[in-house]
Order: structure tokens, then sequence, then C-alpha cells
């Protein structure tokens, strides 16, 4: 298995467990698009069912969550600009743009804890209603994720300083880029279907 | 909270098994202690990530909870042929038919099959192990850690007592306060977490782990099965988490999902639950159809007939599978068009089954059939799993479902495609690589005696349940004392301690057989009958299983092999062979979330938040872990295949 190892092409594929952990990897994320889209059916068979609390068209607003949606993007960017750096061997660069990756990661949770506080404050929690608890069960495992993504994404760094780039390293970065990736498309439907539809409903 | 508080008490049953428990729990630590194999225990199965032997831990605890489930379908049966004994009070009856369910399906004829999995699915393809070894043991553990919490929440804490299928809102917070309810819940996440992951590895290992040369087209047909199979787990278990995090939320902080406050919908629960439950009905059936193929065409000497088409059936049936989920509740009222669709779409199902039974009686057809006990088992299934299949389209025509369901006609339905189906491939497959796991063949005669006993009373126990069900029978009920279905419910008892009784022979021939059979000497058990790569490696197979990985272009390799005299051992080509460290990690993991799960149940959430802790320190260990396993040198190879071989 690991004696066989290629010459050329990006490092991460260059033995068969690279190349089999990122397959793996890849099948993950269709079990959590299945998750996700169950998370999703649910909000919208919710949907409505606000019972006492207060409705999602008096509490959202465009301002936060647009911000939010920016961060993120962002910071989708600048892991893709890590992993170029990555496949050019630059350590620094790839360090230099996960660290900003993180920041603007952080910056969105800073933001959606700020928010899910807000709402609690106006009524809607987890218990109020079916539709809030459904609103933030979606939202918070989304939030979940991309928490454990960073910390995730912090080991790695530490490795990377012990290590520098290796077959092991950089197929690490790697599938922790897709994830974020991942994470930055769910939002996009968060933004657009939870978001955007409950401000104008 | 006092002791008294958390056991049980009350019930002599109870109190008697406690006992029991406390007796077989002690005998065990008494006899490890006594003959020293604690280390053993830690260092040659604890700590492995050898597929084969997590296969063997898998197969043990599927028959121990073989064992349990089946206790409780006799104090079931007893309740019901007698039903003026006062046997069972309705709460335990109750909880006694939801542990059964739960436990067969989940904690016996998954890992049943998964442990076939385990141990055969890399020798067929050629593989020195699974993709990701320590992610294997990992699911095998989350496996064991959510079946011992199942397992014990009837002397602690009570059972569960909604049924398998823990609709809301009887399950929810309000009808059924305290742990029952969540030692189903957090049981159940605990082993999907395994059974995930399992599905992924076994995925990437058939995907990218094969022989020189094979195509996916020249795959053994049972690794075909598992890889359809490991695709519906991969895109069904996300619903079950997803729907048992959900009532989790409900029940434990307050959410409304479920509840009949706060406008929760208790109807979606069906859905998302029978969204994941029948995926998984077809999760336990197609690997079961892959033994039985392998079984028959080895025991008719036939290539198997029409083998495409057999994998493309598998491949419909399982794109189906996801397609149907609404013939659980017709009658719960979605309305005459929703209905008709998903009316259509069940009975579409029986073609390609109905295609796969075909494969099968012509790859009989004009064979030479030796009778072994494998082959009894194979070819019980196809008349009784046709009995089975035919109901199966009875039910699904809405119109007639309002009389039949939740009548012992479906319960005798699901029995005739769980039981001659799945546990019937479980027996065959068992007995049929048996000599592959453990270097001697079990016993043929008391092979036969448990065939035949289990299976006229499986007859016996089930077929007479059809006609309950058309008197009027409903399931789930303890009191059936109405006259006129009091005889064909003795005669379903009588049935059932026939199978009892099956099982309790084919227990003892492990016994027996591991005293005096004979040792195998050839890799190739069966009369040299062997078709696929499995049979090619020597018995015992050594642990990095294939000294040399043959070069394979075709369907049943070995046939060709063994004329053209190939041997998985061509000596000159022999290299170091890479292997993976043994690691206890996976054991501690899992242990840990386990006791983060028990916190949960009682809602103690200091301990669900230390358990949760010790996961996180798991898994960053983990990510900290380099260990790049070892080499196994080629003067050890040599040695060890010329001994086995004989050379
Ligand atoms: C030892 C032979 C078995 C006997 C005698 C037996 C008996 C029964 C009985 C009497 C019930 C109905 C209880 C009621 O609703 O009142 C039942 C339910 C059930 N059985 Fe079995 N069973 C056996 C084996 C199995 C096996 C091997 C499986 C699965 C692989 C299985 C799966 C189920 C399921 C899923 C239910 C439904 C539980 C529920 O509705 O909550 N059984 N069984
Ligand atoms: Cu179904």
């Amino acid at each position: 298995m690991a004696a066989e190892e290629l010459k050329t092409g990006p490092l991460e594929y260059r033995t068969q467990e690279g190349q089999m952990g990122i397959m793996g990897f890849w099948i993950f994320l269709g079990a959590e698009v299945v998750l996700f889209a169950t998370l999703f059916a649910t909000y919208a068979v919710l949907f409505g069912r606000t019972a006492d609390a207060p409705l999602p068209s008096e509490l959202f607003e465009p301002g936060i969550v647009l911000i939010m949606t920016f961060l993120l993007l962002t910071s989708s960017f600048t892991c893709g600009l890590a992993i170029h750096e990555m496949r050019r061997g630059s350590v620094k660069g790839l360090i230099f743009w996960m660290a900003i990756t993180l920041a603007l990661g952080l910056g969105f949770l800073g933001f959606e804890i700020y928010e899910f506080v807000h709402y609690a404050h106006e009524g809607a929690t987890l218990q109020s209603s079916a539709f809030w608890s459904a609103f933030f069960v979606l939202a918070g495992t989304h939030g979940l994720h991309v928490t454990l993504g960073i910390g995730w994404a912090i080991l790695l760094l530490i490795q990377i300083k012990q290590r520098g780039l290796t077959n092991v390293t950089s197929r690490k970065f790697f599938i922790i880029s897709l994830y974020w990736h991942f994470l930055d498309v769910i939002w996009i439907f968060i933004f657009t279907s939870v978001y955007l539809i409950g401000m104008v409903i | 909270m006092h002791i008294t508080d958390i056991l049980v008490t009350g019930e002599p049953i109870i109190y008697g098994a406690m006992v029991s428990m406390a007796l077989g729990g002690l005998a065990i630590l008494f006899v490890l202690t006594y003959f020293k194999k604690w280390g053993w225990l830690w260092r040659e199965w604890l700590t492995s990530v050898d597929h084969k032997k997590i296969g063997v831990m898998y197969i043990l605890s599927a028959l121990l909870m073989l064992f349990r489930g089946g206790v409780d379908a006799m104090m079931m049966r007893v309740q019901l042929a007698f039903p003026d004994l006062g046997f069972l009070n309705s709460q335990h009856y109750n909880e006694i038919f939801t542990t059964h369910g739960t436990i067969m399906i989940i904690f016996m004829a998954m890992p049943f099959l998964i442990g076939l999995m385990n141990i055969i699915v890399p020798l067929q393809i050629g593989a020195r192990d699974f993709a990701f070894p320590y992610l294997n043991a990992l699911s095998f553990w989350s496996f064991f850690f959510g079946m011992a919490l199942f397992n014990i929440s009837f002397v602690i804490g009570g059972s569960p007592d909604a049924g398998w299928t823990s609709y809301t809102p009887l399950s929810g917070a309000a009808m059924s306060p305290g742990p029952g309810q969540n030692f189903y819940l957090m049981g159940l996440q605990l082993s999907g977490i395994g059974t995930l992951a399992t599905g992924i590895n076994l995925m990437v290992t058939i995907l990218k782990m094969r022989a020189p040369g094979m195509k996916l087209f020249h795959m053994p047909i049972f690794t075909w099965s598992t890889l359809v199979t490991c695709f519906i787990i991969v895109f069904a278990f996300p619903i079950l988490t997803v729907a048992l995090a959900l009532l989790t939320i409900d029940r434990i902080f307050g959410s409304q999902f479920f509840t009949l406050t706060g406008e929760g919908l208790p109807m979606m629960w069906a859905n998302l639950f029978w969204m994941w439950g029948h995926p998984e009905v077809y999760i336990v059936i197609l690997p079961a159809f892959g033994i039985f193929s392998e079984v028959i065409s080895t025991f008719a000497k036939k290539r198997l007939f029409g083998y495409n088409v057999m994998v493309w059936s598998m491949i419909v049936i399982a794109l189906l599978s996801f397609l149907v989920w609404v013939h659980h509740f017709f009658t719960m009222g979605a309305g005459a068009f929703v209905n008709s669709v998903f009316s259509v779409s069940t009975m579409l199902i029986a073609v390609p089954t109905g295609v796969k039974i075909f494969n099968w009686l012509a790859t009989l057809y004009k064979s030479k059939i030796e009778f072994t006990v494998p082959m009894l088992w194979s070819l019980a299934f196809i008349p009784s799993f046709i009995l089975g299949g035919v109901t199966g389209v009875m039910l699904g025509m809405a119109a007639a479902d309002y009389q039949f369901h939740n009548s012992y006609f479906l319960i005798a339905h699901f029995h005739y495609v769980l039981i001659a189906g799945t546990v019937f491939a479980c027996f065959a497959g068992l007995v049929f690589w048996y000599p592959k796991m453990f270097g001697h063949k079990m016993n043929e005669r008391l092979g036969r005696w448990a065939f035949w006993l289990f299976f006229f009373g499986f007859h016996v126990c089930f077929f007479p349940q059809y006609f309950l069900g058309l008197d009027g029978m409903p399931r789930r009920l303890f009191i059936t004392n109405v006259a006129e279905w009091l005889p064909l419910n003795v005669i379903s008892t009588v049935g059932a301690a026939g199978m009892a009784l099956g099982f309790v022979v084919f227990v003892y021939n492990v016994y027996y057989s591991f005293r005096y059979s004979e040792r195998e000497t050839t890799g190739d058990s069966w009369n040299g009958n062997g078709r696929t790569l499995e049979w090619a490696t020597t018995t015992p197979v050594p642990y990095y299983n294939f000294a040399t990985v043959p070069y394979v272009d075709e369907i049943d390799p070995y046939v060709r092999m063994k004329e053209e005299g190939k041997t998985t051992f061509e000596e000159d080509k022999v290299k170091p062979i890479h292997m993976p460290s043994y690691t206890g990690q996976p054991f501690i993991f899992m242990a840990l979330l386990g006791l983060a799960s028990f916190g949960l149940i009682f809602e103690w959430m200091y301990l669900a938040v230390f358990g949760l802790i010790g996961g996180v320190v798991m898994m960053i260990r983990r990510s900290f872990d380099y260990d790049d396993g070892y080499y196994v040198s080629v003067e050890e190879i040599k040695e060890t295949e010329k001994k086995a071989r004989g050379l």
C-alpha cells in the first residue's frame, strides 16, 4: 500500500492511502448532503408553524445575515488560495491564507451567536414552536460544523508546523478544504431558502 | 438519586435475568482471570484492526443478540398461547416486543451481515485489509457500545416500550417520560455512526483495493451486494441520524418537532423513520441475496446464471427502495393519489426481485446439486421467501392494506422475509465460510438437524399467523383469549419452540465441531468447489491474507487458477507487505462516547459533557497519530506460506 508512491501530480494524490482518504471523504460528504437535505425538508414541512412565537418575517433582517454570508464566502475563497499555495509547495502561504480563513470563520460564528441570542430575546427559542425548533437545529447544525472545522484546522496548522508538507499533511489540508467549501454551499442554501424566503413570506 | 430509582424492581422475571446476568458476568471475569487471559483479550481482540477478527467479533455479538431477541420472542409466544396464565403484564409485553424488534433488526441482522462482509469481502477482491482499518475498529466498537447500552435498559432505568418504530407522540417526552425511550434513541444513534462509517469504508475498499485486473463486473456477487448495500447505507443512515437527533432534542431539550404542542407534527416522525426504515429492510436483504447466490453457484457447480442481470436487479432494487416508504402508513390518510403512487412503486420492486428468483432457479436447472448444509438453507430460502414476497405485494395494494395493516398478516409477512431471507442467509453464510474463519467445518449431521428443526419450526410458527391476521388479530396485543384465535396461536408457539430448539442445536454444533471436526488442510474447503478468491488463500488465513495477489480478468477467477495450477503464493514475486498496527484507541474512544450517551439517557449532563470531552480528546489524539503501520518481511511470508501449504 504505502510502498508505491507516484513521483508526479499533487502530493496528496501520490499514495494510494491519500487517494482512498480523499475518496472516502467525498462519500462522507454525500452522506452529509443527505443529512442536511433531511434538515431542510424538516424545516420546509414545519414552515409557518410558529404557534405563539414571532414570525420569521418579524425577526429576519438582511443586515447581519448579509455580513455573515460575505464572511463565509470570502473564507471559502481564501481557503482556495491556501490550497493553491500548498500546491506550489509554500508552507508559509498555506498557513497565512488558512489563518485568514479561520479568522473569517470565527467572525461568521460570532455573528451567528449574536443573531441567535437576539432571536431568543425576541421570544423565538428552540422550545417556542415547531418552526423555531427546525430553524435553530438547521442553522445550528451548520454552525456546529463550522466550529468543528475551525478546531480541526487549528490541529492541522500545528501539524504542518511540526512536519512540513508531506503526502499526509497535504492530504489532510486538501480534505479540510473540501469540507470548508461544502459548508459554504450549505450556507448558500440556508441564506436563500431560510433567510431570504423567511423575510418575504 | 438512590440506587433503587435506577434499577428496575418488582418483576420476578427481571430479577431472574439480573441474577443470571450477574452470574454470567462473574463467570466470565473468573475464567479470564483464572486462565490469565486478560492480556490476550486486550492484545489479540480489543485492540485488533484485522478485518477477520473484527468480523468474528461482529458475528459473536450477533449470535448473542439472536439469543436475547429469541428469548423475548419466546416470552411473547408463551403469553399469546396461554393468555390466561398472566405470564406477562401489558407493560412488560410492550417492552418486550419493542426490544425484540429493535434488537433483531439493528443488533442482530445488520451486525451479522456486516460481520460476514468484514471477513469475506477483502478476501474476495484480493485485498489485505479494509481501506481504513482504524475506522473499521471504531465502527465495531460503536456498534458494540450501542448494543450494550440498549441491552442494559431492562435492568437499569427500564426498557423502551413504544415499539421498534418508536412512533410519536407516544414516544415523546409527554407520553413516555423517563429514560426508557432515551435508551432507544442513544443506543441506535451510537451504533448508527458505526454503520455509516462501515458503509463508507467498504465502499472505498471495494472501489479502490481490488486485485489487479479485476473490473467491477468481475467481482464476486457477494461483493457486489455489499457495494450496493453500502450505497443504501450512505444515503439512508443520515436520515435516521437526523430523526433520532430531533426526537432526542424534543425529549431532552424541549423542542417541538413531534409534539402535540407548539404546532409540532407527530406524523413527520413516521415519514422520517420509514424513509430510513424501508431502505434499511433492503440493507438486510441484499447481502442475503449475495450469500445465497454464492452458495447456490458453488454447490450447483456452475457459474451464476445471468450474472449481469443479477447485478443490475440489485441496483434497481436499491434505487426503488428509496421511493416506497409511505406503504408503511397508507392508513395515515395521505389521500388516494399519494397512496396510489406509492402502491405502484411498491409493487414495482417485485419485478427485479422476481428476476433474481428466476436466475437462481436457472442456475440450479440441470445442475448436479450437492446438498450440503449451506445449500439446504439456500434451497429452503427460495420457496419460503416467495411466500413472504407475494404477501408483501398484497400488503402493497393500498386499499387492501387498510384491512391487513397492523394485523398478524403483517407480522407473518415480515417474518417470512426477514427470517427466510436474512436469518437463513446468515446461517448459510456462516456455515459456508466457517472453515475460512476457524479452520474446521461445522458438523454436517448436527447442521442438518438444526436446519430441519428451524425450517419446520419457522413455517409452523409463522404460516398460521397469516390466517390469524385475516381473522382480525391485531399485532402488539397481549390479551388474546378470543376463542377463534387460540388454536392457531398454540400451533404458532409450538413452531417457535421448534426454532428455539434448532438454534440450540446450531450453537451446540459450534462447540461440537470445535472439539471433534477434522481440521482443514487446504484452503478450498468444499471439495475443491470454490470459485472465488477467498478459497485461494490458505486455511487459517494468514493475517496479511495474500502473499501475492493474483491477476484477475474474469468472473470466478479461482476456477481457472486451479486448472492452471496457480496459487496466491508465487515465491519469486513476494514483496514486503504493509500492515496497519493494532491500537486500543477505537475501544477507548467509543467507550467514552458510550458513557456520554449513558449520561444523556439519564439527563445527567455532567456525565454527558465529560464523556463528550473525552471523545474530543480521543479525536485530537488520533489527528496527531502518525503511526504508519509496519512491514511484514519476505522471509516471514515465505515461511508462513510454506508451512501452511506443506511445501
Ligand atoms: C425466533 C423466532 C421469532 C419469533 C418466534 C418471533 C415472534 C414475534 C412476535 C410474536 C412478534 C409480535 C409481537 C406483537 O406485536 O404482539 C414479533 C414482532 C417482530 N419481530 Fe419477531 N420473532 C422471531 C424472529 C425475528 C427475527 C429473526 C426478526 C428480524 C430479523 C424479527 C423481527 C421482528 C420485528 C421487527 C417485529 C415487530 C416488533 C414491533 O412491532 O415492535 N423477529 N416477533
Ligand atoms: Cu417497506
